[in-house]
């Protein structure tokens, strides 16, 4: 009979027995045999009443420590055996996190959206509002309004397209300056970006591009105020700080007129292709409003005067981005378009 | 235009590099756009004489030369020119010389002889393209003398881009001037010995077109020759500027023409008949100018006539008539001023660009022609010999140029420049550009010199004395802008908020032209006028767009050329549609779609991309329009480029706003494009208005949902479902969706199941079963009123 054996016999053996269960069953078998109603702890209390009374206190004080280590014992092992199996199932459910996510992929910005819309957003933080005119025109608001009558030289510099009743799609974005003029009255500050149209196609060219145009009238817009804002306007757009030159240059509707260079971006004013070896790239073209165009608009010469500039979208994209082909701006290529996220 | 550095060095000194030059003339406003050297390197070649010259004894065409390089030295040299000759004198190649091409000149034999060198060609050393022989020099070349020294060859060639409103720098001395002036302020002057008359004889001339022509100039030279070739100097400086070489008289017209700026014309005296008159042409008058071919006038053309007829275009070029050839021997050379507004676009519009018409409709100083005669006649008579007669001033009246004065106020500098330039900085620029500057009180005034045809107003002098001073001399100084509160719309959709949600539902923005192929357009917009260009690039590029889709669809085409089998495009852009009220600009939001609905990936099916997908990507954007978004119907209708079962006309209240449908299954095939793709067009100023946002309160009280399945017939939309459900369900609809329509097995053909979920929610109180029942069984009874429909279990 078991009762002759020595407790710490019996609490060492369940101990080896609660240890050696390999899952929840099998410990549960373990827990009945010792501390069920008929196990072998229970039957140890059972035997208490055979012994002196005397004996009684301490021998049942043992068989309770006795029993307190196996349920420790037991509890123990409970958790580790469901920690275990937890994590069998979690290792079960692992996936590859290295598939692709699912579902719609966005799509792009064409670069020179991109383009117009972080000049509108320097411009705008400075001020301008954004204006808008039509693209087929008239030969007023395109041509004489800017101080280009019939017949000026500068007309060659200008591709025009024509309809057959004299119209014409704009051939800058200048125009937009005479119709903001007649609406509002000054101290103005306006940018109008649009598409532009010459009749003209080859390696550089492409019969439509996009213009920014700008313009401020006050009392005392000056020279000065125009060099200042377009050197801001280059460094902001280039994130950079950018050498700045102003050729003295000629444009009917501005006087005095200026090609505006900046230090090369690609060389750093070293020279390279892309500047043809002068450190220096042309990108735009600005100066004071010119009195006739002031009088075209309905504006007093004497009391306001201004400064405008206008400049090439695709021009300044190019740089940017590197790109070398402007006839991929309008090829959308998917390839290409894809490039600017 | 072009100059060489050592040519405008004979007016003003340059004192630096051609570089440096470039750059001071580029930013004195006159844009230099390349430096090229005159000659291309070379060494070792010097001046020598064939002292004697025999025929080789091995070759017939090679003649075997003695040549002297010093008078003392005997080079033998085999040379296979035909000009080669004793007692010319010649450019030698030197045993060891260094010719342009890396050749380097050895010993070497030909047929059997040593030859000690070579005698070059113009070619050869890099001067043009002339290979007939080699090069002819003067006599008085000084044996030995280095070839560079003795041509010139170190010249530097500036190509100079002056602006239209220059054309007082359309020449070297004109250069010269302004360089004088923005460098040292100094006025340059030109002036011309006279050449004296060495007979009486004239012609007679007649100006009948005063406004076009005041002054003519013109002087007879009687036996010239105008045969064989002009001097190696003159030939070699117009090479450098790119003029060809024609014939000594027409070469010293151009000469002056480069020099001054003056375009003049010599005539073949003895093909003048009468006398000349400078009028306006006749209505279809014809004339053949230089370049041989025949023109057709008008009378806003003037003509150079003779009792004959005409025998020049006024200020752009001469008639085949009255040429100079190489046996001419008397010459009538007119130098004549004529107005930029009777030359200016008048060989343009015949396809026509010289180098007369560029200088006289930017303006020639119309006191040039009597300074430029007197040059043209002193190299006339020294190049070709004959006797000049005397110069003939013909004018109308008192024509005199009389210089206008131009005012410069102080405060309008300071105030245009933003800066303050000193006093006697503005004394000493504008006393460079002419004579006549004076002080007022406060400011200055200007006598504008005759050449200078751009200095008539205040913004004038403004931009004068800040392009001589230089326009880094201006601070960069920030304005003080007005602080005005700018714009922040909730009126309207802003495009870039469209533009975005386009690309976040996996479209890419297209820019495509403007101008389309009015073939493609036609077979889309069957009845739809367009605009078309009178000057295309193209055909296929000459109508302008009556909708964004043709440009869509080619540049989709392109794509899947491109081996891209999903593509998904859109563009913001105009259109041009011509309207009761004329041309109409509308800004319109349009897209093409085609491939599968969703990018390939794995798990996910590989269905096609169809119209209610396409439908979701514009609903999008409606929803980001508020308070409006509602009113927004797609209603079936038909349009001729569309398929017939699958378009859709936009509308928002009563107005329509758009097309969203499949390409016809026709036009697909037109245009190459599988499977037929989706299209839409939003016009954006109708489709995108929008309102501030009015919160509603939130209904505190729990939704029920009821789902039905109806059956009804397949022509009943679910607009009409939708309509007849909010009537029975008024008040407590908060939703109503669809998840799920049925045809097959179980619905009789012909008709469709339809499965609604209704979310009722009030927001007084919480709905119980019976108020929902009592909802479902209201919509179910009207619905199977107005439809005949049938509820399926």
């Amino acid at each position: 009979m078991a009762v002759s054996e020595p407790l710490s016999i019996v609490v060492g053996r369940a101990l080896e027995e609660v240890a050696a269960s390999g899952d929840l069953a099998a410990l549960d078998e373990v827990r009945v045999r010792l501390l069920g109603k008929k196990g072998l702890l229970t039957e140890q209390l059972k035997g208490l009443g055979a012994l002196p009374v005397a004996e009684r206190p301490a021998a049942g004080q043992k068989i309770n420590d006795a029993k307190a280590a196996i349920q420790a014992a037991l509890e123990a092992r409970r958790a580790a055996l469901e920690q275990a199996a937890l994590s069998a199932t979690l290792a079960r459910g692992s996936i590859d996190v290295t598939l692709p996510g699912r579902g719609r992929q966005p799509g792009t910005m064409h670069p020179v959206t991109r383009t117009r819309l972080r000049i509108e957003r320097i411009f705008a933080q400075a001020g301008f509002q954004v204006a808008a005119g039509p693209e087929v025109e008239d030969d007023f608001h395109n041509f004489e309004a800017l101080n280009i009558p019939a017949n000026h030289p500068a007309r060659a510099m200008h591709d025009t397209f024509y309809f057959p009743d004299g119209r014409l799609l704009r051939t800058h974005t200048s125009p937009v300056q005479i119709r903001a003029m007649q609406i509002q009255k000054p101290p103005l500050a306006v940018i109008a970006p649009g598409r532009v149209y010459r009749c003209d196609s080859d390696m550089t060219h492409t019969p439509m591009f996009h213009q920014v145009e700008g313009f401020v009238v006050g009392e005392a817009v000056s020279f000065a105020n125009l060099k200042a804002m377009l050197h801001g306007f280059v460094e902001r757009f280039f994130e950079r700080s950018l050498g700045m030159r102003l050729r003295p240059s000629y444009f009917p509707f501005t006087e005095p007129s200026a090609e505006v260079d900046i230090e090369c971006v690609f060389c750093h004013g070293a020279g390279c292709r892309v500047c043809k070896h002068t450190g220096w790239l042309e990108i735009l073209g600005c100066g004071m409003i010119h009195p006739n165009v002031l009088a075209a608009a309905g504006i007093d010469g004497e009391q306001w005067q201004g400064y405008a500039f206008g400049m090439g979208i695709e021009r300044l994209a190019m740089l940017r981005y590197g790109v070398d082909d402007l006839r991929l701006f309008f090829e959308n290529d998917l390839q290409f378009l894809k490039q600017f996220p | 235009m072009k100059i060489t550095q050592h040519w405008l060095e004979e007016f003003t000194p340059v004192g630096g590099t051609a570089a440096e030059l470039g750059a001071q003339l580029t930013l004195a406003g006159l844009e230099v756009e390349s430096i090229t050297p005159a000659a291309p390197p070379c060494s070792g070649v010097v001046v020598g004489e064939v002292l004697s010259c025999a025929r080789h004894p091995q070759a017939e065409r090679l003649s075997v030369c003695e040549v002297t390089t010093d008078g003392a030295d005997r080079l033998q040299i085999v040379c296979g020119a035909p000009n080669v000759r004793a007692g010319l004198r010649v450019a030698v190649a030197r045993i060891g010389a260094r010719l342009p091409g890396d050749i380097t000149i050895e010993r070497a034999r030909l047929r059997g002889l040593e030859s000690q060198g070579m005698l070059c060609s113009a070619r050869e050393l890099g001067l043009g393209a002339e290979h007939d022989g080699i090069l002819e020099l003067p006599a008085q070349f000084a044996l030995g003398l280095d070839l560079r020294v003795a041509l010139d060859l170190d010249d530097m060639v500036l190509e100079v881009n002056a602006t239209p409103n220059r054309g007082d720098c359309m020449s070297v001395f004109g250069i010269a001037r302004d360089h004088a002036a923005a460098r040292r302020h100094e006025a340059l002057r030109y002036a011309a010995p006279s050449v004296a008359a060495a007979h009486a004889e004239g012609f007679a001339v007649e100006i009948a077109a005063p406004r076009g022509c005041p002054l003519f100039a013109g002087r007879l030279f009687r036996g010239l020759r105008n045969g064989g070739a002009s001097p190696l100097w003159l030939r070699e400086r117009l090479r450098r500027i790119g003029i060809n070489s024609i014939s000594p008289v027409v070469d010293v017209t151009n000469y002056v023409m480069a020099e001054l700026g003056q375009p003049m014309h010599a005539y073949d005296r003895a093909r003048l008949a009468g006398r000349i008159v400078v009028r306006p042409a006749a209505s279809g008058e014809r004339l053949v100018l230089l370049d041989d071919k025949e023109y057709e006038l008008d009378p806003e053309f003037l003509v150079i006539a003779d009792d004959e007829g005409p025998v020049g275009l006024a200020g752009i070029m001469g008639g085949r008539r009255t040429a100079i050839d190489d046996r001419t021997v008397d010459v009538y050379l007119e130098v004549a001023h004529f107005t930029p507004q009777a030359v200016a676009g008048r060989a343009r519009r015949l396809g026509l660009f010289t180098d007369a018409a560029q200088r006289f409709e930017r303006g020639v100083d119309p006191g040039l022609p009597q300074r430029a005669i007197e040059r043209a006649s002193a190299l006339l008579v020294e190049i070709c010999g004959g006797a000049p007669g005397p110069v003939e001033l013909h004018r109308v009246g008192t024509h005199s140029v009389s210089a206008s004065r131009v005012k410069l106020r102080r405060t309008r500098l300071r105030r245009a420049l933003g800066t303050t330039v000193p006093d006697e900085a503005v004394r000493e620029l504008l006393g460079a550009i002419g004579d006549g500057l004076e002080e007022t009180a406060d400011g200055w005034s200007v006598a504008a010199p005759a050449h200078r045809f751009d200095l008539a107003i205040e913004a004038d002098l403004v931009e004068e004395v800040a392009r001589l001073r230089g326009f880094d001399s201006i601070p960069e100084s920030p304005a003080q802008s007005p602080q005005q509160p700018g714009l922040a719309t909730e009126s309207e959709v802003a495009p870039e908020r469209l533009v975005t949600a386009m690309i976040d539902r996996g479209y890419h923005e297209a820019i495509t032209y403007s101008f389309v192929d009015p073939a493609w357009q036609a077979q889309l917009f069957p009845d739809t006028q367009s605009l078309t260009l009178a000057n295309p690039i193209s055909a296929d590029m000459s109508a302008m767009r009556v909708s964004l889709w043709p440009g869509l669809l080619r540049a989709c085409r392109e794509n899947l050329r491109r081996q891209q089998s999903r593509v998904r495009l859109f563009e913001l852009g105009r259109k041009f549609v011509i309207g009761a009220e004329g041309l109409q600009e509308i800004d319109t939001l349009s897209g093409i779609a085609t491939g599968t609905r969703w990018p390939e990936q794995w798990g996910a099916p590989r269905d096609g991309v169809d119209f209610y997908d396409v439908k979701a990507d514009v609903e999008a954007l409606f929803a980001l329009t508020v308070g409006v978004g509602h009113g927004v119907r797609f209603v079936a209708a038909q349009l001729p480029c569309l398929h017939p079962g699958r378009t859709a006309q936009v509308w928002r209240g009563d107005q329509p706003i758009g097309w969203l449908g499949e390409l016809h299954p026709r036009l697909a095939r037109a245009f190459d494009i599988s499977p037929a793709p989706l299209l839409f067009d939003i016009d954006v100023a109708l489709g995108f208005t929008s309102k501030p946002i009015l919160y509603k309160k939130i209904s505190k009280f729990p939704s029920v949902r009821r789902d039905l399945a109806i059956v009804v017939d397949e022509n009943v939309s679910l607009a009409d479902l939708r309509e007849n459900v909010t009537v029975s369900a008024a008040g407590v609809l908060s939703d109503l969706l669809v998840f799920d329509v049925y045809r097959g097995p179980g619905v009789e053909s012909g008709r469709k199941s339809v499965a609604l979920g209704l979310i009722l929610q009030d927001s007084s109180r919480t709905l119980t079963d019976v108020d929902a029942d009592a909802v479902t069984t209201a919509v179910v009874a009207r619905l199977r009123d107005v439809f005949s429909a049938t509820i399926r279990d």
